[in-house]
């Protein structure tokens, strides 16, 4: 046990490193940095004394080491555009963020799951077909497209709920729920099927034998177990959602990292990029690393198997 | 769980006559809607009512031709430039096909020699390739192409070649598990024994043996890829004007939610609908080729 613990730390770790490198390619991707700083009529000399200025003429590696060595310390330089630290910035406006998507995983969580165990429940019923429809029209709209939709219906049409901004509990309804319905599609079809496949195991069909209610079956037996492959899904939806908020706060100007990051990249502001991206990506790699050692905790089987390999 | 077990017993079968024997309302539904959809953008020069760039700016935002206000030779009305919407979903279609089809071409071939070599050579090239894998898995993809698309310049080339880089993994990871277990198979050491090389016996024995799941990640790819390049084209890093993608048209009907539906209903309309086609036939290869297959 301990020693999958620890082997999977030093994975995340090495995810992280694979992640700093890539993050420090894209401000280099641009080609002279220093190009994006300086007006461009600016002279020869001036750029020759801001490339010594930011160390841009040592070598590569030693560059990347002393932007890993800041990075570590949250420490991406200061936005262009802003002009003050880019932590600063993505601290600013990462709750808006986290609010937005736990918003739209919990309401993915509340409809899907029980939609999903019902219609298991219900085999070939006209509620397990509602739901596969649901799935299928879930899975292949595009959040933009959504996001467009619910504002035409629900802010201009029937006036409900604000177009755009945050304010309130009422601004969060139609991000929400563009956000997490492609989640909620997903979640939906695992815990159908996630349901169907432990119905069908042996101690089910044992424990109706014996005479156990089939209530008591339902929620005590099958869903405990059922619930244990969903824990993964949600770590794993927690982090795609993350990148999702992107789309979803530029159509509903909600005002978190994924509208800053979105404003960053159109002003050529690179630190401020790489720290959002660098922030997303270790978010993804930490929760990951909780749901996996969740997982354990709860199906201890899964530590042999994944240490056989 | 009847499904899976007859699923099982049909597996016997010879694969041609298993498809056409499980030929159902899902596949056809779905083969119907992408023959159409890729007739109509193939054919878009000859059929499309109105050059998707020709702009009247007398005819500016009309509805669609039911309404009111509508144009006849206007059938799902006009844009605020006075370009004709349906012209320009049936070129839109071109670019949202096209650039989906080599992305996933492209990222397939990427993916698929990564997970081979993952899963055939086994120990540390697996192990950093997986964790190649897991950098790719964990950046935000969107930001990440966004990004790059930025620096290197919007052109049709780049956006493939970008959004290719940032979903092999899909590829890799399920052929690499799917090779892991074919190398230990009785015919590959048989192989080797003959004396075949590695890479023959990757290419000859290894690879047809790991087609069903590339088979089935291709077309649920299909589907991601073109709800991606559609999100690149709305946030404005996708294809540039004047060619008409489906995203731009959305980007578009953003400024008009208010005033005139059909910019953003239709355009969307048509990606859901190609979207959920391809997903209906992957969902059905999946189910039809090898049932057990978690993708």
């Amino acid at each position: 046990m301990l020693v999958y613990v620890l082997r999977r730390l030093l994975q995340s770790v090495f995810v992280l490193l694979g992640v700093s490198v890539i993050v420090f390619g894209l401000l280099h991707l641009t080609g002279d940095p220093t190009r994006l700083l300086l007006p461009l009529e600016a002279r020869e000399e001036d750029v020759r004394q801001l490339r010594a200025l930011l160390g841009l003429d040592d070598p590569l590696w030693i560059q990347y080491l002393r932007f890993l060595s800041r990075a570590v310390r949250g420490d991406f330089g200061l936005s262009f555009k802003h002009q003050v630290p880019a932590f600063t910035l993505i601290a600013q406006t990462l709750p808006a963020t986290l609010e937005l998507t736990a918003a739209g995983l919990g309401l993915a969580l509340l409809v899907a799951v029980p939609a999903g165990i019902l219609a298991a429940l219900r085999r070939n019923s006209i509620l397990d077909a509602v739901c596969s429809v649901g799935v299928l029209i879930g899975q292949a709209m595009p959040v933009y497209w959504l996001g467009l939709l619910l504002i035409m219906v629900f802010a201009v049409g029937l006036g409900w709920f604000p177009a755009a901004g945050r304010d309130g509990v009422s601004s969060l309804v139609l991000p929400a729920t563009a956000l997490g319905a492609f989640s909620m599609a997903r979640i939906a079809r695992m815990a159908r099927s996630g349901m169907l496949e432990v119905l069908a195991q042996d101690y089910v069909r044992t424990a109706r034998a014996a005479g156990v209610r089939a209530f008591v079956v339902t929620y005590k037996y099958a869903l405990k177990n059922a619930a244990i492959p969903l824990v993964t899904i949600v770590g794993l939806e927690f982090g795609i959602l993350l990148g999702g908020a992107v789309i979803t706060e530029t159509i509903f100007a909600w005002p978190g990292v994924g509208r800053l990051a979105v404003d960053a990249i159109f002003s050529r502001d690179y630190p401020l990029v790489q720290a959002i991206v660098a922030m997303l990506a270790t978010l993804f790699v930490l929760i990951n690393l909780a749901m996996d050692l969740l997982y354990t905790y709860l199906d201890p089987r899964i530590v042999f198997v994944r240490s056989a390999r | 769980m009847s499904e899976a077990v007859s699923a099982a017993a049909v597996t016997a079968v010879e694969p041609r006559a298993r498809l056409a024997r499980r030929l159902n309302f899902r596949a056809v539904f779905g083969i119907t809607v992408l023959v159409i959809m890729g007739g109509a953008a193939m054919l878009a020069p000859q059929i499309a009512p109105w050059d998707p760039a020709r702009q009247m700016l007398m005819k500016r935002l009309r509805p669609p031709a039911w309404e009111a206000r509508g144009l006849r030779e206007h059938p799902l009305g006009t844009d605020h430039l006075g370009r004709d919407i349906l012209s320009r979903i049936l070129y839109g279609g071109r670019i949202s096909l096209g650039v989906g089809l080599s992305a996933v071409t492209l990222s397939a071939l990427i993916g698929v020699t990564l997970g081979l070599l993952a899963g055939f050579y086994g120990g540390r090239t697996d192990a950093a390739l997986m964790r190649v894998a897991d950098v790719f898995l964990a950046i935000p993809y969107i930001l990440l192409a966004m990004g790059v698309v930025f620096a290197l310049g919007p052109s049709l080339l780049n956006v493939i070649l970008v959004m290719a880089v940032t979903r092999w993994v899909q590829f890799a990871r399920i052929v690499r598990a799917d090779v892991l277990s074919i190398r230990e198979r009785e015919f590959v050491s048989g192989a080797r024994a003959r004396g075949n090389r590695s890479l023959r016996l990757l290419l000859r024995h290894v690879l047809p043996n790991a087609l069903t799941p590339i088979i089935v990640v291709a077309t649920l790819e299909l589907a991601f890829m073109i709800i991606y390049e559609s999100a690149l084209s709305f946030l404005g890093l996708g294809v540039q004007p004047p060619t008409p993608t489906w995203g731009w048209m959305l980007a578009d009907g953003r400024n008009y939610v208010a005033s005139a539906w059909w910019l953003a209903t239709f355009p969307g309309l048509a990606i859901m609908l190609t979207v959920l086609a391809v997903n209906l036939l992957g969902d059905w290869l999946r189910d039809t080729l090898d049932p057990r297959l978690k993708v």
